[in-house]
C-alpha cells in the first residue's frame, strides 16, 4: 500500500517561504509527476515526503499514518536520485543489497532479492562491477534496483533522467513506465521536462513558486488548463497568447492558442504574419512567425510545408480549441 | 594555450629545485654521517666528509646508556594513541561541519585553527599545574590527551576538506536505505574518504612523533618518548656530538621510513581540494 496525503505541508528556509502550504492526495499505485520550472519547489516537496528535509508545518500521511516527524528510513519509501548516488566503493551487488543489509535480512533473502531485481533490470552480468565501470544508463538501473529490493510503499524519483543523453532518456522513460505497470507501486516523479510528465504520469501536479497550480490527468491539463501558467507550461512548443481586439471578440482579456491549433493559409485568415524561420522536421513543420498585432508566434503544422523565411501567411485559430483567460490569468469556462 | 618550457628554463628550474632539496636534506645527512664518527672527528676542523674511520661505537654506547626501545615504544604509543583518539573526535566533528553546516561553521573552523597560532608556552603553566594536581605528569594517558588536543584542529580541517568533496546525495541515499547515523559514517562515509583519513592519520602520527615541547616538559622517565631520549644527550657533562647524532638518527629513523613509503599518499592528502 502506498497512499500518500499531504495536509498543509509548509517549508521555510530562514525567512524564505519555499512551500507556503501544499495539500495533495496521491492514491495507491498512482504514477504522479511533479512538474514545474526550476526553483518551483518540486524537489523540495519530494525531499519533504522522503524525510530528507524537515517540514516546517503540516502533515505527511502515508497509508493514514502521519510520518512528518519520522526518519527517512522509517517511512518505507525508496528514492532514486538525479546523480544516481551509488556507493562508489561497493559492487553493484552490494549497492543493491545495502538497504536489505541495513534491515538485517538474512544472506539467502538478500541474495534472492538482489538476483531477482538484477534480472528485471538486466544487470545480472554486472553484479560484480563497481559503479565506476558502468555506463550512465546502467548506473541509473542500479539506482532503481536499489529502490526496488526494499519493496517500498512508494518510489520517489528526483529528476532521474536528466543526466542521460536524449536517446537513453527515451529508453529509460519507457523502462520506468513499464516498471510501474509491472509493480503497480505508487511512484512520485519530479521533472522539469513536460514531455516526461505528459508521457509517464497518471496524474500531473504543476507547481510554481511552491504552490500547486493544477492537479490533473495529462490530457486534462493539456485541454483544460486552469490558468495561463499551466497553459504555457504544458505543451511544446508553448501556447501563443493573444490579446487586443481578437480577445475582446471572444469576451476575455487574452486568448491562448496552441501552435498545433493554428490553421495556416497563404491566401486568407484572421492573423496576417510573416515567416521568420521555418523548421522542417519531415513529419511536421515549426514556423516561427511575426505578426504586426501580436508579435512573435509559433505554429506547428503537420507534414511538410513549402514555406521559408519572409513568406507572407495567414493564421486562423481553430474555434473550438481557443482557451480564454481573464485579466488575472485564470481560465474562463 | 599552455606555455612551452624551454630547455634552459627546464634545466635552471631543476637545478634550483635540487639546490633547495639538498639544502633541506643536508643537516639530516650530516647528522647521520656524524653518528658514524668518533667524538674527536665529529668536532674536527676542517670537518671530514667521507674519509674518516667509520664506527658503530656511538650506537653501541647509546644503547648501553639508555634503553632506546623503551623510549621508542613510548613514542609509538603516544603517536598512535593520540591519532586514534583524535580520529574519533575529528571524524564526528568534520562530519557535522561538512554536512550540516550552520552560519557559524566557517567561524568555528577558523577559531579552531587560531588556537594553533598561540605559542604553547603560553599555556604551559596552567597545563603543568593541572597535570600535577590530577597526577597526570609523566603518564602516557596525560600526554596522549595533550597531543590529541594539540593536533585536533589540523585533523578536523583536513577531514573537513575531504568530506566536502563527498556528494551529500550518497549519504542521503544511505539514510533512505535505512542506515542509522553511525552506520552511515562507518559503511559509506569512511570508506569513501579512506585516502583522506589515511593521510590525516599519517600526518598526525608524524606531528605527534616529532612533538618536543610538551613531551619534554611533562615527562621525566615513564612516559618519555624519543624526543626526551635525544635531549638526554645534550647533557651538563659536555656536548657529545657523535652520540647525540646517533641518538637523533635512531629517533628519526622510524618516522623517516614511514614517511618515505607513504610520501605519495601524504602529498595527495595535503594538496587535496587545492588542485581540483
Amino acid at each position: 500500500m502506498g497512499a500518500i496525503r499531504l495536509e498543509k505541508v509548509k517549508k521555510t528556509f530562514g525567512t524564505l517561504d519555499v512551500i507556503p502550504g501544499v495539500d495533495l492526495d496521491i492514491n495507491d499505485g498512482e504514477f504522479v509527476v511533479f512538474v514545474g520550472p526550476s526553483g518551483c519547489g518540486k524537489s523540495t516537496l519530494l525531499r519533504l515526503i522522503a524525510g530528507l528535509e524537515d517540514v516546517t508545518d503540516g502533515k505527511i500521511m502515508i497509508d493514514g499514518i502521519d510520518v512528518a516527524n519520522e526518519a527517512p528510513a522509517k517511512r518505507g519509501l525508496s528514492m532514486v536520485f538525479q546523480s544516481y548516488a551509488l556507493y562508489p566503493h561497493m559492487t553493484v551487488f552490494n549497492n543493491i543489497a545495502f538497504g536489505l543489509k541495513m534491515a538485517g535480512e538474512s544472506k539467502e533473502v538478500i541474495n534472492e532479492k538482489v538476483q531477482s531485481a538484477a534480472k528485471i533490470l538486466n544487470l545480472t552480468d554486472y553484479l560484480e562491477r563497481r559503479p565506476g565501470a558502468l555506463s550512465g544508463g546502467q548506473r541509473q538501473r542500479v539506482a532503481i534496483g536499489r529502490a526496488i529490493v526494499r519493496n517500498p510503499a512508494a518510489f520517489l524519483f528526483d529528476e532521474p533522467l536528466s543526466n542521460l543523453d536524449a536517446a537513453l532518456r527515451v529508453n529509460m522513460r519507457l523502462e520506468i513506465t513499464g516498471l510501474h505497470q509491472d509493480l503497480k507501486t505508487t511512484m512520485i516523479y519530479v521533472t522539469h521536462d513536460q514531455v516526461e510528465a505528459m508521457t509517464m504520469a497518471d496524474k500531473i501536479v504543476v507547481l510554481q513558486a511552491g504552490r500547486v497550480e493544477q492537479v490533473g490527468k495529462p490530457m486534462d491539463l493539456y485541454s483544460k488548463p486552469a490558468n495561463k501558467f499551466v497553459a504555457g507550461f504544458i505543451g511544446s512548443p508553448k501556447m501563443n497568447f493573444l490579446g487586443g481586439e481578437l480577445a475582446a471578440k471572444h469576451g476575455c482579456h487574452e486568448i491562448g492558442v496552441r501552435p498545433e491549433h493554428l490553421v495556416v493559409s497563404t491566401e486568407s485568415g484572421v492573423i496576417p504574419a510573416t515567416v521568420k524561420i521555418a523548421e522542417h522536421l519531415g513529419a511536421e513543420t515549426y514556423l516561427h512567425v511575426q505578426s504586426d498585432e501580436f508579435g512573435a508566434m509559433t505554429v506547428r503544422a503537420t507534414g511538410e510545408m513549402p514555406l521559408s523565411g519572409n513568406d507572407k501567411i495567414f493564421l486562423t485559430p481553430e474555434q473550438d480549441r481557443i482557451h480564454r483567460f481573464d485579466a488575472h490569468g485564470l481560465a474562463l469556462g | 594555450m599552455e606555455k612551452k618550457q624551454t630547455p634552459l628554463g627546464y634545466i635552471s628550474f631543476s637545478a634550483f629545485a635540487w639546490v633547495v632539496g639538498l639544502l633541506i636534506f643536508f643537516p639530516i645527512f650530516w647528522m647521520v654521517l656524524t653518528s658514524f664518527k668518533s667524538e674527536l672527528e665529529a668536532v674536527s676542523i676542517p670537518p671530514s666528509f667521507i674519509s674518516f674511520d667509520w664506527t658503530l661505537e656511538n650506537y653501541v654506547e647509546v644503547q648501553e646508556r639508555s634503553n632506546y626501545f623503551k623510549f621508542a615504544m613510548n613514542s609509538v604509543i603516544l603517536a598512535v594513541g593520540s591519532t586514534l583518539v583524535g580520529l574519533v573526535f575529528a571524524v564526528t566533528c568534520a562530519w557535522a561541519m561538512a554536512f550540516n553546516p550552520t552560519k557559524r561553521t566557517k567561524d568555528a573552523l577558523l577559531w579552531m585553527l587560531s588556537t594553533k597560532m598561540m605559542p604553547p608556552v603560553g599555556v604551559l603553566v596552567p597545563i603543568y599545574l593541572m597535570f600535577r594536581d590530577w597526577g597526570l605528569l609523566d603518564t602516557r594517558f596525560g600526554l596522549i590527551m595533550v597531543l590529541f588536543l594539540m593536533n585536533l584542529p589540523i585533523m578536523v580541517w583536513m577531514l573537513y576538506t575531504y568530506f566536502k568533496e563527498i556528494p551529500t546525495d550518497i549519504l542521503e541515499a544511505a539514510r533512505m536505505d535505512g542506515a542509522t547515523l553511525p552506520k552511515e559514517i562507518i559503511f559509506v562515509l569512511l570508506p569513501m574518504a579512506l585516502p583522506g583519513i589515511a593521510s590525516t592519520m599519517l600526518l598526525n602520527v608524524i606531528l605527534a612523533w616529532n612533538e618536543a615541547f610538551w613531551t619534554l616538559n611533562l615527562t621525566t622517565s615513564d612516559a618519555a618518548p624519543l624526543t626526551a631520549f635525544i635531549a638526554s644527550y645534550s647533557s651538563p657533562e659536555g656536548l657529545f656530538w657523535a652520540k647525540l647524532s646517533a641518538a637523533s638518527t635512531l629517533a628519526v629513523a622510524p618516522i623517516l621510513v614511514i614517511g618515505w613509503f607513504s610520501q605519495k599518499q601524504l602529498v595527495r592528502g595535503l594538496t587535496f581540494g587545492a588542485v581540483k
